[in-house]
């Protein structure tokens, strides 16, 4: 972690996010970063099977900033990582809402590739966040897939310090 | 006591958020399923759930995890965020 930057690490909010900001902020007064890779997650017009209208997205507050920033320190333990921005959204969004951003600096390109890679995964099976989708024909909860197991699944089988 | 507390689709099925528990502790997560289901019979479809996920105090646990009194223990579905 870069002590001399003031930087706030995860934010859950209903609000929206602005990447040009939140990029403009992984730059800003970093000279030893070569890289920056960041995520935004969108809400999309289909998911298993139904066409959707929206999403309402629950979480569990008390619990929430604890495991995202227990993900993002499993990260920074695996990787030469110096910044990291999180922000997920909660609550109504709509069709093509952005949903949640993570973004990453570092020295070189394949950490920052990978730990940005690796926090998406994690905190779509870690972190106390639930979907409720809005569809035409009712509204449901999103269920869990069998690939978001498999991709975590991945990280802890490439994991060296995991032997 | 422990303060009991649920979730998304669980809490819609349950039709309840929470409830505080008085249980001898300390006790495991899998006690407080047995006690949950003991006062609330209806429940056993939900609650028993292998896929169930759970929390004391904020972190994941498995059901053989221990419970000191005053824990906060969670039950939700499988989470489905990002």
């Amino acid at each position: 972690m870069d002590d001399n930057c003031p930087y706030d690490l995860l934010s859950v909010q209903e609000a929206d996010f602005d990447v040009a900001y939140e990029y403009a902020q992984l730059r800003e007064n970093n000279s030893q970063d070569g890289a920056i890779v960041f995520f935004s997650g969108l809400v999309r017009d289909f998911n298993q099977g139904q066409d959707v209208t929206g999403l309402f997205l629950e979480h569990y507050p008390a619990m929430t900033a604890k495991a995202l920033a227990g993900i993002i320190d499993q990260a920074k333990s695996r990787w030469p990582i110096n910044r990291v921005r999180l922000i997920h959204r909660v609550g109504q969004l709509h069709l093509a809402d952005q949903i949640v951003f993570v973004g990453v600096s570092s020295s070189h390109r394949e950490a920052a590739f990978e730990a940005c890679h690796f926090i998406m995964d994690y905190l779509k099976k870690q972190a106390p966040f639930w979907k409720k989708e809005t569809t035409k024909k009712g509204d449901w909860w999103v269920e869990t897939l069998e690939k978001d197991q498999k991709a975590l699944d991945k990280w802890q089988q490439d994991d060296p310090t995991d032997s | 006591m422990i303060n009991i507390v649920f979730f998304a689709q669980l809490r819609e099925q349950l039709k309840s958020d929470g409830l505080q528990l008085d249980i001898p502790t300390p006790c495991t997560v899998k006690e407080i399923q047995v006690a949950l289901l003991a006062q609330n019979p209806q429940w056993r479809d939900f609650i028993s759930n292998p896929a169930l996920m759970c929390a004391v105090n904020q972190d994941m646990v498995q059901l053989d995890a221990m419970v000191e009194n005053g824990n906060e223990v969670a039950f939700f579905p499988p989470v489905t965020g990002g």
